[in-house]
């Protein structure tokens, strides 16, 4: 350093100048940091209270936690439907390089086919990013193991448990409880529309059928949710909160599944339907619609070669004879007619018709056979019933006329949905004249009304609609529905689900109901009746009518024989009964297609199925006697079903 | 008071306590947020903490130089400076998008940090040497002296240090005195220039980052996400903070680069306005520990230098505090003595010890 030109400087003056710049950069300092300070003080006080929530936004996902679905149980709590564990190996799509070679060398490891693969293609192209898709469904356990021992080498490759619906009694129930399925598009599209999506969040399947279906807002119960913590990459890091879902309610069915495997076993695969209501409240104690199928093919996504083989099955499966077949009702209504007569004023009690084995409309050439070619001869209210005479019925609804006989045959649930608790139900047809016109354009003939008198015609008839009008009928006029739902499971006992009624039907008067229901003893008790072989020796008083019901339309003068015809063209075997007859207590109605003669080939149906009923009551009256646990009855013979056929009557 | 100081072990050994204890404070903080902000990883500790380390031996060494050899080397250390800077835009070593780096083989070396330390070295000397305050003449040179690296150091670029390494520069001609009137003129034509710097040297990326500064949410995921994320850390601090360990924005990985620009988040987030105070307090202590130490240089060449370095500290604390809490637009200006990286915390602590230098060696000049 210089110092001849530091002598020359004013050192006071320069340091004086020195300590002004640098109280000015204090000042200049304090004032910034002041600023930097103002605006941190305005993020973390004025602003706290958005930025924390932006903050916890940033770290807390909620995510939905799907209730586990309601049992199903019947009547005597035998499990119906419940949930199994099931593990999946499910892809994530996002995660994986080679999307092919993967899919290849699983399907080799684990040994899945082609189907397998397609079908896990035709899922990816539906399902949303970054959803796993599942290759496999239903791991078994060597797969799972397989899986595990190779895990490493699939990284986005996982495997899940879940809750699966299983329905352990297979297709004795199908029909009835239906199933559930994974939730598609449409589903999707309902829920919105119901505001459910949300409910929905964390579920994968939903009912789609039967019990599953109708009672699902009850069955699926309410979803929980947890606050998770998250990373930014999304990683669950810690659990802060869980609420618990609200599960689904278990609920009781009125079937039992001892009836039920019993209706099962009597049809035996033939087509067919078999329903048994409690004739008090109307319970369903068994509804079987035959062939059926299992119901657990649709719990995990059906293959299409197996769906395709139900959908175009001759015997048609998939659908639920029981409350969708529609049959002519045929003589199974013939009490019904009687009651219409009486109460028009048409016949009495005692009102006797010469029957020579046809009847003509006055001044047409047209005849109406009797299915007794050569006639019942004279034949009242109680022998036209017993007999099943059509004469006597031809007779009767050509002085009411259809009108009156339309009106009067919906108050017994004709044309109309029964209101049993399930979506798969058909109305099915009682015509009227508004009806014809509606449905072909076309006016009432009068020849349209005649067999309309033997249930045949235009009229068909769901087998619940004639177990319902049955029910009716054998409690004079007290209008039961039939219901499945029995009780639903609360905290600590179960509610009890109170019957449905509907208006009862009121007639002119009050002993004509015992008419009609003297005519229906009758067919099963009297020596002239025409079940009475099948309901021979009962240790119960039961009541039934059978009928027979046309396929196809035969000529005047043909003769039926059975033998002649193609399976599918011949008769459909029809009965309706119930029992015991003072203090009706069960009804059953049986449709058993192409068959022919309800008599020889529903009547046993019937009887067995209340020879059930009845053993199954006395096991339990037992058990209840000597406290003992209850045993279903599995012994009831067969010998009914295998008794020699009468003609076949109508 | 300082008379009495002149005769105590820590004159003699060059070192200015309260410097050191406020630095040392510093450090302490830096290690705490460290620990949290890195996700308790020792490894990153140890590092730190051999930086601090050896920062601190520097720091020392810088001390024990007197002022008069930093006023003899200054002109040669800053030409060494440019020719490097020069070096670096032939030959140098790309890295994260930007030529700032030397490779000497075992070490990766940045020109640029030599020029913080050279440009309040050489610019007070040069001033220091005349009469002040300065003659326009002197305060034009001195401007080409603060142009020319400034310059090539954005042109890496790298804008936050030609920033800090133009302020050092500035600071020392301002503390000389340089007229008021001239210093109007000068802020007048640098807004002027501030178009021509926008449409025709700023980069890309640079202008971007002050169009998200201007309005971070028009893109929350994509540039605007880091200065988002850091304000949702600060702001959710509130006025006690998470907690150590406790700030989610820091743990869960949503602020980016939080152990280095970003680190004040962490600690906002974590330590709140509390906490801040503390801190700020802290910087403050020290600033005004630097100014003072410069009212007392013997010299105007130490006045300058040691008046500068604090300063630009200071800038540091600005800038950094500033971007992160959405003042200021990103540039890339670590927290001092706080944010984790060795380069800048070394010439820190050299700036420190030079200033030491100015602190403890009057008793040689005043013989």
């Amino acid at each position: 350093m210089n110092q001849s030109n530091i002598a020359m400087r004013d050192h006071s003056a320069e340091s004086a100048l020195f300590v002004r710049r640098v109280v000015v950069s204090i000042v200049f300092v304090l004032a910034l940091i002041s600023v930097l300070f103002l605006n941190l003080y305005y993020l973390q006080v004025e602003s706290f209270q958005v930025y924390k929530t932006r903050s916890n936004d940033n770290r807390i996902n909620v995510l939905p936690v799907a209730p586990n679905r309601g049992l199903i149980y019947d009547r005597n709590g035998v499990l119906l439907a419940e949930n199994r564990p099931i593990f999946s190996l499910e892809i994530t799509i996002e995660k994986i390089d080679d999307l092919d070679k993967t899919v290849t060398e699983l399907a080799e490891l684990l040994g899945l086919d082609q189907d397998d693969i397609d079908n896990f293609y035709k899922q990816k192209k539906r399902q949303r990013r970054f959803k796993p898709v599942a290759l496999v469904n239903r791991l078994t356990t060597e797969q799972a193991a397989l899986f595990s021992v190779n895990q490493h080498k699939y990284h986005g490759v996982n495997i899940e448990a879940y809750l699966k619906r299983y329905y352990p009694h297979g297709d004795t129930l199908t029909h009835t409880l239906g199933y559930v399925g994974k939730i598609n598009d449409k589903d999707v599209i309902r829920l919105e529309k119901e505001g459910k999506t949300a409910t929905y969040a964390a579920t994968r399947d939903i009912g789609k059928q039967g019990v599953e279906r109708y009672y699902e807002e009850m069955l699926h119960g309410v979803p929980g949710y947890q606050e998770v913590e998250v990373n930014n990459r999304g990683k669950i890091i810690r659990v802060l909160k869980f609420v618990p879902p609200e599960p689904g309610k278990d609920i009781y069915l009125n079937i039992d599944l001892a009836m039920q495997r019993k209706a099962q076993k009597l049809l035996d695969g033939r087509r067919g339907s078999v329903v048994m209501i409690d004739a008090k409240d109307g319970g369903v104690l068994a509804m079987v619609s035959s062939p059926s199928y299992d119901p657990n093919l649709f719990v995990h996504g059906i293959s299409s070669k197996n769906y395709n083989e139900l959908l175009h099955s001759f015997s048609r499966p998939l659908i639920n004879r029981a409350t969708q077949g529609r049959y002519p009702p045929a003589s199974t209504i013939k009490m019904q007619m009687s009651l219409l007569g009486l109460n028009e004023g048409t016949i009495t009690p005692q009102t006797k018709i010469w029957d020579p084995g046809s009847w003509q409309i006055p001044n047409t050439s047209k005849r109406f056979r009797d299915w007794k070619r050569w006639g019942h001869g004279w034949v009242d209210v109680y022998h036209a019933i017993e007999q099943s005479c059509d004469t006597f019925f031809y007779d009767l609804i050509y002085q009411v006329g259809i009108d009156k006989t339309s009106a009067f045959m919906k108050q017994f649930g004709f044309g109309d949905y029964t209101g049993i608790d399930i979506a798969e139900e058909t109305t099915a047809v009682m015509p009227s004249r508004g009806w014809k016109r509606a449905r072909f354009n076309q006016p009432w003939y009068q020849g349209d009304t005649i067999s309309i008198g033997i249930g045949q015609g235009y009229w068909t008839a769901t087998p619940i609609q004639l177990a319902q009008a049955t029910a009716n009928l054998a409690r004079r006029g007290e209008v039961i529905v039939p219901r499945l739902l029995k009780s639903i499971r609360t905290g600590n006992g179960s509610f009890e689900v109170p019957p449905d009624r509907k208006a009862p039907i009121v007639l002119n008067n009050e002993s004509y109901w015992q008419v009609a229901l003297d005519g229906m003893y009758g067919v099963v008790n009297k020596k002239t009746g025409t079940a009475r072989k099948a309901f021979a020796d009962t240790e119960y008083k039961a009541a039934g009518k059978s009928g027979t019901a046309q396929v196809v339309n035969m000529k005047e003068d043909e003769v039926y024989d059975a033998d002649k015809l193609a399976e599918h063209h011949r008769d459909n075997a029809m009965f309706v009964a119930y029992a015991p007859f003072e203090n009706p207590e069960v009804v059953t109605s049986v449709v058993v297609e192409n068959a022919g003669g309800g008599s020889s080939h529903a009547a046993p149906v019937a009887r067995a199925m209340f020879d059930a009923y009845f053993a199954g009551k006395k096991a339990a009256d037992e058990a209840k006697l000597f406290n003992l646990p209850l045993v279903a009855p599995q012994s009831i013979d067969n010998a009914n079903l295998l008794a020699p056929t009468e003609a076949g009557a109508q | 008071m300082e008379r009495h100081q002149e005769n105590t072990i820590w004159y003699k050994l060059h070192i200015d306590l309260p410097l050191l204890l406020g630095i040392l404070g510093l450090m302490c903080i830096s290690l705490i947020v460290l620990y949290s902000a890195g996700g308790q990883d020792m490894d990153l500790m140890f590092r730190q903490i051999v930086r601090l380390g050896f920062g601190l031996a520097t720091m020392i060494f810088m001390a024990q130089l007197s002022p008069n050899f930093y006023a003899r080397w200054a002109m040669p250390v800053f030409l060494v400076g440019v020719a490097l800077l020069v070096a670096v835009l032939l030959f140098g070593h790309v890295g994260k998008g930007a030529q700032r780096w030397i490779n000497l083989g075992f070490f990766m070396f940045q020109p640029s940090e030599i020029m913080k330390l050279a440009m309040p070295l050489m610019v007070a000397s040069y001033i220091g040497n005349k009469s002040l305050p300065p003659s326009l003449k002197h305060t034009f040179v001195a401007c080409a002296i603060i142009l020319t690296p400034t310059l090539l150091i954005a042109k890496q670029p790298d804008l936050g240090t030609s920033l800090l390494v133009a302020a050092s520069g500035i600071f020392a001609l301002f503390l000389a005195g340089v007229n008021w009137k001239l210093i109007g003129v000068a802020v007048a034509g640098a807004s002027a220039f501030a178009p021509v710097l926008w449409f025709f040297l700023m980069h890309n990326y640079q202008r971007q980052r002050v169009l998200t500064f201007l309005n971070p949410e028009s893109d929350p995921l994509g540039s605007g996400y880091h200065i988002i994320q850091s304000k949702i850390a600060i702001g959710s601090g509130g006025i006690f903070g998470k907690g150590w360990m406790q700030g989610t924005q820091s743990q869960l990985d949503f602020l980016p680069e939080r152990h280095t620009d970003f680190i004040f988040a962490v600690f906002s987030e974590e330590f709140g306005l509390v906490g801040i105070a503390l801190l700020l307090s802290l910087y403050i202590f020290i600033i005004c520990r630097g100014l003072f130490i410069a009212s007392q240089g013997q010299s105007a060449f130490s006045r300058l230098t040691a008046g500068a370095l604090t300063l630009t500290f200071f800038v540091y604390v600005f800038v950094n505090i500033g971007m992160v809490s959405g003042l200021l637009p990103v540039v890339g200006v670590p927290l001092p003595l706080i944010s984790y990286g060795g380069t800048s915390m070394v010439t820190l602590l050299a700036g420190f010890g030079i200033l030491m230098s100015v602190h403890t060696h009057k008793r040689l000049l005043a013989n």
